[in-house]
């Protein structure tokens, strides 16, 4: 029995501890907004927190996240009420939407660490967060709305 | 097209294929047949009768239902097409829901003759429909108030979900009108709004799938719960036409969770409780492969095939004057070899498809850009009629083409008969990248003479490649000519007197597929940058040059020119900077971009890139920039990444780390222009794609002298 705690909810897991995170929230936990796109940690569709920090779930096992506070795209916030959810609805940043659970949480736990990021935090941060459709723009755009929102407390 | 008259009255023909209905509750239905614009489509159209399917429903609590027949794989669909109803129908937009429409003859889109998301088709497929729906919705809401009130109707008008009547001020919502609507006939005639009375069309309106698309909740194909559900995965032969000779599953069985292992049609299936022990059976299975005939095959040898193509005389495509003749004659002649590879698709969301089949009938859960098809090949399976097949469209994490194919579907009915048990099949990134079906690659030899003051006087164009078509719709090959693979080759825009384009169909092992903007996302490269060849032998500049060329062609002429007055076109540039220029035209749009680039240390980077865009009326402009900006980065990665490989008859790409994507500290700063117009609307997801590739080409050649002849981009 592996513990963990998901969007702050309790869980004792009988799954194999070498499963990846990324398949016990989506086959186990039924939590489906994480995204499996690649399976080698190459795009970042997966990117979960880990006791506030981002991680590729879909390469980290299970018996790696034991004990800890794992935090999905559902858990982000209660009503989409985030600043980055409610700048990336401002902006219409999504096209498909496939790789924008990964974005968001990646952008998430940037503006966590760098209230201000810069540009060049934002392309270090973000850049190993693949999106077909390009979205790239509207994403950097989204990220200083955010910031701002966070800032002025709006 | 007459079907596309931006405004007017509807014919009585034409209203015809309007019906409504009542909804249990006091509501209104709205349905209509869909006449179709190819001439088979009008056959079938003849031969079928109303189907009654509502497109529309309003209930009585206001709430404007509207099931949208296209996928929505992020160009837009789900927010554009019921703009197109919302403006005629004047209800409240905050009111409007979206149902994904089944798979039914009701809801094929007339331009393509199936119910199928392609070609940049949507909006121009649906904009004189659901606007005459619209229409007609309004003129029964405001005759059934008018009746209510024993008023005149012109004395009654529809604003925001309401009628108004003007001397009583009384009112009424949609919702409340809706029964009484519901049970008087459609009109005979009803006007569309003139294009300067749209208050919704051609205004910035927020996507309504976007607040699904930030917190986990919009369910793609991959998201799919069912009770009972199981996992597959399938081993497929690496090497392209072989197949198992014999498998061992003593392993693969003892992965706990796993069910079954079993032969289907596409190689060796591992079904399970979960992806990830189907995942780890499917690594543990011996299968010995029968490798067949191409198991040595590789991109050199394809390369010969396509050079041995290029020798042969090719079906006459376009022959204006006798370029042959004045090539031979010419002062100045000018030749060149160009080529482009294989590349995949690489939606984010990789391929998949949730079955399940019963005695009677078969629903599946699919991200397809192809109803009509996912229908059909589930009935063919199963032996059921197409009627017994539900198909419920997911939204798609990418389509670009690729989800129009069912290799994926059939794959999934075959395991759901097999196990009587609802199936997901999810392939991994390397299955999506090693079993595509590919951009085909080709192989061009141009030649052209230029006049006395350097203006092209003859242009000739063969090509060598393999055809879609004669896999897909073979019917759709005419005169041996295959048009997705000259599309943006055949039509060249240019004033040429001698103009000749010729095509050899090479149909090889390699499967070749649809890929954003098809024919055009290589033949605009392949022709733009022999162009600025032409401007550079004859000393002039290469946004002149075109300019010279375009004269008679106005709306290539206007984007050009746009592009190149917002680019800054001969404005000094930073040092190590350079410019290119291309225009192309493709699925009714017109689109020119300017590309700022350096090349540095034999890296290429795009810094900058100027869009102009002429897609005649605009429906929602924000994805209009939107789609401009999507289609410059699939572009960018082909042009500086993009390339598949073939070795012993295998992908030797597996993964976003050797088949890699543009990334966001790679993006260029993109600025998008919409020209005004007052056409008919053109496609958009697609015509960006095509001169991005040039215009960077082109910017390199600017910035080296050499020309770049080959993709990807290699300096």
């Amino acid at each position: 029995m592996i513990s963990l705690s998901v969007n702050g909810e309790a869980h004792n897991l009988d799954v194999d501890p070498a499963t990846p995170l990324l398949w016990v929230l989506r086959d186990t936990l039924g939590l489906t907004g994480t995204k499996y796109s690649c399976g080698i940690a190459a795009c970042g569709a997966c990117t979960v927190h880990v006791d506030g920090t981002p991680v590729r779930a879909c390469v980290t096992p299970l018996s790696a996240v034991a004990n800890k506070s794992i935090t999905t795209i559902e858990g982000l916030s209660r009503d989409s009420n985030h600043p980055v959810q409610r700048a990336w609805i401002a902006i219409d940043v999504p096209q498909c939407g496939y790789c924008q659970s990964g974005q968001i949480m990646t952008a998430a736990a940037l503006l966590a660490d760098k209230p201000k990021p810069t540009d060049a935090d934002i392309d270090k941060a973000m850049s190993g967060v693949l999106c077909r459709c390009g979205t790239y723009s509207r994403i950097r755009r989204a990220i200083k709305l955010a910031a701002e929102m966070k800032a002025k407390g709006t | 097209m007459s079907d596309l008259t931006t405004s007017g009255v509807i014919s009585p023909a034409r209203r015809t294929f309007l019906k409504t209905g009542a909804v249990v509750g006091g509501g209104l239905l709205i349905g209509f047949h869909l006449p179709l614009a190819n001439r088979a489509g009008e056959a079938d159209a003849a031969a079928n009768e109303f189907a009654p399917n509502a497109w529309i429903r309003i209930d009585a609590d206001d709430t404007v239902t509207l099931r949208v027949a296209s996928s929505e794989m992020g160009q837009g669909v789900y927010t554009a097409i019921p703009m197109l109803l919302a403006e005629e129908l004047d209800c409240d937009w905050t009111r409007i829901k979206v149902e994904t429409a089944p798979a039914d003859k009701a809801y094929v889109n007339p331009l393509i003759g199936q119910q199928l998301t392609g070609g940049s088709t949507a909006v121009r497929a649906f904009w004189t429909p659901l606007r005459q729906a619209g229409a007609a919705g309004r003129d029964l809401l405001i005759r059934a108030a008018a009746r209510t009130w024993k008023v005149k109707e012109d004395e009654c008008r529809a604003e925001n979900g309401v009628v108004l009547h003007k001397t009583s001020q009384r009112k009424a919502t949609f919702g409340e009108l809706a029964a009484m609507a519901a049970s008087m006939p459609v009109a005979t005639a009803v006007f569309l709004k003139e294009p300067a009375e749209f208050k919704l069309i051609g205004k910035s309106t927020l996507r309504l799938d976007t607040p699904h698309k930030v917190n986990g909740n919009a369910v793609f194909g991959m998201d799919v719960k069912l009770p009972g559900l199981l996992t597959a995965v399938v081993a497929r032969c690496p090497v392209f036409g072989g197949k198992p000779k014999k498998f061992d599953a003593t392993q693969a069985k003892g992965v706990p969770g796993v069910s079954q292992v079993l032969s289907i049609h596409s190689g060796i299936a591992v079904v399970a409780d979960s992806f990830w022990a189907a995942k780890q059976a499917r690594d543990v299975l011996v299968v010995e492969w029968d490798e067949g005939a191409n198991a040595r095959l590789d991109s050199t040898a394809i390369r010969k095939k396509l050079e041995q193509a290029l020798r042969k005389k090719g079906v006459s495509v376009r022959n204006d004057g006798d370029a042959g003749k004045a090539i031979h004659d010419a002062g100045k002649r000018i030749e060149a070899v160009y080529e482009v590879p294989y590349l995949a698709h690489a939606c984010m969301e990789p391929m998949n498809c949730t079955a399940v089949v019963k005695k009677d009938s078969c629903e599946l859960w699919v991200p397809t850009q192809n109803q009509t098809g996912t229908q059909f090949v589930a009935s063919q399976i199963t032996g059921l009629p197409p009627e017994k097949v539900k198909v419920n469209t997911t939204f798609l994490g990418g389509g670009f083409g690729r989800r129009s194919e069912q290799d994926f579907v059939a794959e999934a009915v075959q395991l759901a008969m097999a196990t009587g048990a609802p199936v997901k099949l999810i392939w991994t990134r390397e299955d999506d990248l090693q079993h595509d079906y590919y951009r085909p690659a080709t192989l061009n030899r141009l030649s052209a003479a230029l006049d006395k003051d350097g203006m092209p006087l003859a242009w000739r164009h063969e090509m060598a490649g393999a055809s879609i078509f004669a896999r897909v719709f073979p019917n759709y090959i005419k005169n041996g000519i295959d048009n997705t693979s000259v599309e943006g080759a055949a039509n060249l825009p240019y004033a040429i007197p001698n103009l000749q384009v010729s095509w050899v169909m090479e149909n090889g092992v390699v499967p070749v597929g649809f890929w954003r903007s098809v024919g055009s996302s290589q033949n605009a490269y392949i022709t733009e940058c022999f162009l600025d060849e032409l401007a550079a032998a004859a000393g002039k500049d290469p946004y002149a040059y075109r300019r010279a060329l375009l004269a008679k062609r106005p709306r290539h002429l206007g984007v050009l020119e746009l592009a190149a007055q917002k680019a800054g076109w001969g404005t000094p540039l930073p040092a190590g900077r350079a410019r290119g220029i291309a225009v192309a035209e493709a699925f009714g749009s017109y689109c020119a971009q300017v590309a700022e680039v350096s090349v540095e240390r034999g890296q290429v980077r795009v810094h900058r890139v100027v869009c102009a865009i002429d897609c005649g009326m605009v429906v929602n402009p924000d994805t209009v920039v939107a789609q401009m900006e999507s289609g410059i980065v699939y572009g960018l990665t082909a042009a500086l990444k993009g390339e598949i490989t073939i070795k012993n008859g295998r992908v030797e790409q597996g993964n976003f780390n050797d088949y890699p994507l543009l990334r966001l500290d790679e993006m260029p700063e993109i600025e998008v222009h919409i020209m005004k117009s007052t056409e008919n609307p053109g496609g958009v997801g697609e015509p960006g794609t095509p001169p991005i590739a040039p215009a960077v080409a082109n910017a390199v050649f600017a910035a080296t002298g050499k020309p770049v002849r080959k993709l990807p981009i290699r300096v």
